[in-house]
């Protein structure tokens, strides 16, 4: 079992003749991901990486019966790229563009939830259920399958959870990337949710970091309804106020939305948290222990 | 991008929020035209000075003066232009002013008390949408207004659907106890500002003071914006506001190379790709035992450009004792980055600091061959624990 998307998940690329587009539809490909086809506006009909290209999202989903769309298209028209997949009738849409305005999201999270679209990122590594299918830009082989849920707010930091994970033999069952943006699609309260629902997690990593009340309101969930030991890392102890770490979300504001604030509470919590990245395999193979 | 008081307060003006008059001065020579001007617009005899520097709290520092006289105006200034102006938010050797505005005084004798209000405008992230804070408690740091009453401090969340609604303003200016004139002005204010907010892609509008005057105008008597950096492709009138004095010279190198860098006060340098894996491989230098010197972002393909860039960089901070490379190599391969840093050092020539690499991912045992065969004097690792050892131990 999985979260969000799993052997059946058929997926179209949104902007797949670009050059980060076909790169990781070929990376996806080779994972064996079920790509259906893509969509370039002006370009439908030729096929690229022997795929059909389509000029849009409906016509896509007419030819193929896609019900996941990857997005690779640059920030000015991500949103439009976006709003198109829910329209069409994407039931899960999987948002690369790193740069997105925040003040494009705030309607866009809106009209998501009104139709019930469920969309990972932006500006995330995307999702990925070992050995079924990669929707995303992570390197697939650091993946097994296995018991254990991580989800992240970084990319390369999750890969370094999933290799610990991997190299302490649990594997995972889903790893999700909701992104480093400050109005994300999925939450990391949402992802661990669906964790705590899937019946074959049995653990969870939760990857945070400084910046907004993600980690926090996860934690006071976990505290009432969690049912699975989750063992946490939050990023950028010695970051700086008021400087902007890469991430457009990862920047303190106030004394609430620091790494050790966020720690402290999420401690009071029930949740194992680790000071140390370098300790998130070790930490679970105790956690699942007790 | 965080802009200076009197850009913020052009943007509010165009957006048709109240401003007290006032002129930019890069000198003292500016300052007393800009003076005299006023004096002449407004018949105004006292004239605020204020330092334009990015950094709050600059009344405190000495930065913001009242003048009673041109002359006063021509010694304040002279006094504020090129001080180090030092305040709580800037480093202990503080900002150099490079220039003041000069503005009317607006504590003008009249029929009413004058007032001073807070307001903001900002993001929920929790919830997704905008919210406009404000607080009769205006002129003081806002966080010491929430610790000691904070019930005084309201907010009114604006609904993506419907967008900020008349009602909405009303609301704020009749708990802020305004009537009459003051009371329209407010709504008029409100609606300025979150107009200003939205139309200029702002991530916050903060003005403290809002300032009542006794004959019940209000006028934004200090502002602070910050603009979305990732806006800015449709803002080139703002993109064009940023003052590079104002940032570190060595992040500003940094982004002419594309490198996310942002200088730190510590001794252990580090490049990273990725921005969680760098936030990440700051706490782990923390806990080391050092000090992070920097964050740097390489970017997801780490390219031997990149690094040569980032090593370049780092090395001209004179802390900088030893610098870890901290590479999750996915997609890229790590006998590529190691490839890329052996020929960085050979290119940069003397390095005298101890440098640690650590490459995980595809290829990292052969990247760790590569780096130790090289015979530079670099230490490798390929867990994140070993490396974190490294640290320490070349910290002795």
């Amino acid at each position: 079992m999985s979260i969000l998307v799993n052997k059946d998940s058929i997926v179209i690329v949104q902007g797949i003749t670009g050059q980060e587009g076909s790169f990781h539809t070929s990376q996806m490909i080779e994972y064996g991901t079920n790509i259906a086809g893509g969509v370039t506006p002006g370009k439908g009909g030729m096929m690229h990486l022997g795929k059909p290209v389509f000029n849009t999202v409906s016509e896509a989903i007419k030819a193929t019966g896609a019900n996941v769309s990857i997005i690779f298209v640059p920030p000015p028209l991500a949103v439009d790229a976006i709003l198109e997949a829910a329209d069409a009738g994407i039931g899960t849409i999987v948002c690369i563009t790193e740069g997105i305005p925040v003040k494009d999201m705030i309607p866009v999270k809106e009209y998501l939830s009104c139709r019930g679209v469920r969309m990972i990122g932006p500006n995330c590594p995307g999702i990925i259920t070992p050995p079924d299918t990669k929707i995303g830009i992570m390197p697939g082989f650091i993946h097994k399958p296995g018991s254990i849920g991580i989800v992240s707010r970084s990319g390369t930091l999750s890969y370094e959870a999933v290799d610990q994970i991997t190299k302490v033999g649990l594997g995972q069952t889903t790893m999700i990337g909701v992104g480093g943006d400050p109005i994300p699609g999925t939450t990391i309260v949402d992802a661990v949710k669906l964790f705590m629902e899937d019946p074959d997690t049995l653990g969870i990593i939760m990857i945070g970091e400084i910046g907004g009340n993600m980690e926090t309101d996860a934690g006071y969930w976990i505290k009432e309804h969690g049912t699975k030991p989750v063992v946490s890392f939050i990023a950028g102890a010695t970051a700086p106020k008021g400087r902007t770490m890469g991430h457009a979300g990862a920047i303190v504001g106030g004394k609430s939305d620091t790494a050790e604030a966020k720690k402290e509470i999420l401690r009071q919590c029930g949740v194992m948290v680790v000071d140390s990245p370098a300790d998130l395999g070790v930490a679970m193979v105790e956690a699942l222990k007790k | 991008m965080n802009l200076h008081e009197y850009q913020s307060k052009s943007i509010l003006k165009k957006f048709g929020v109240a401003v007290p008059e006032g002129g930019l001065a890069h000198t003292e020579f500016e300052a007393v035209k800009a003076a005299e001007y006023l004096q002449g617009i407004t018949g105004t005899d006292k004239f605020v000075i204020k330092a334009q520097i990015h950094a709050g709290g600059r009344g405190k520092g000495g930065g913001v003066k009242i003048a009673k006289s041109i002359k006063e105006v021509s010694n304040l200034a002279t006094q504020i232009l090129g001080m180090n102006l030092v305040t709580p938010q800037t480093s202990k050797e503080g900002k150099l002013v490079r220039k003041v505005i000069v503005e009317q005084n607006i504590f003008y004798p009249g029929p009413s008390k004058p007032a001073e209000i807070y307001m903001s405008v900002l993001l929920n992230r929790e919830k997704g949408h905008n919210i406009i804070m404000y607080s009769p408690r205006g002129g003081m740091d806002i966080e010491t207004v929430a610790e000691e009453t904070p019930e005084l401090i309201f907010t009114e969340e604006i609904d993506p659907k419907i967008g900020l609604q008349h009602f909405q303003a009303r609301k704020v200016a009749f708990n802020l106890g305004l009537k009459d004139d003051a009371y329209k002005n407010m709504v008029k204010f409100v609606f300025g500002i979150y107009k200003a907010y939205e139309g200029s892609d702002a991530t916050l509008i903060e003005i403290n003071p809002v300032f009542k005057t006794s004959d019940n105008k209000i006028l934004a008597a200090d502002a602070k914006m910050v603009i979305d950096n990732n806006a800015l492709f449709r803002h080139p009138d703002i993109a064009l506001m940023r003052d590079l004095d104002e940032e570190d010279p060595m992040e500003v190198e940094a982004t002419r190379h594309d490198l996310n860098y942002v200088k730190l006060n510590g001794n252990v340098g580090c490049m990273v790709n990725g921005a969680g894996l760098a936030m990440a491989t700051m706490d782990i230098i923390k806990l080391s035992g050092g000090d992070p010197a920097n964050f740097l972002d390489v970017g997801g393909s780490a390219s031997a450009k990149r690094v040569e860039e980032g090593f370049r960089i780092i090395m001209k901070d004179p802390a900088v004792k030893a610098i870890l490379v901290n590479i999750f190599g996915g997609i890229v391969r790590c006998d590529r980055v190691a490839q890329g840093i052996v020929d960085a050092y050979k290119n940069i020539g003397e390095i005298n600091i101890p440098i640690i690499v650590r490459l995980q991912g595809t290829n990292a045992i052969e990247g760790k061959k590569l780096i130790d065969k090289s015979g530079l004097k670099v230490h490798s690792a390929i867990t994140l624990k070993e490396a974190a050892d490294l640290v320490t131990e070349v910290l002795k």
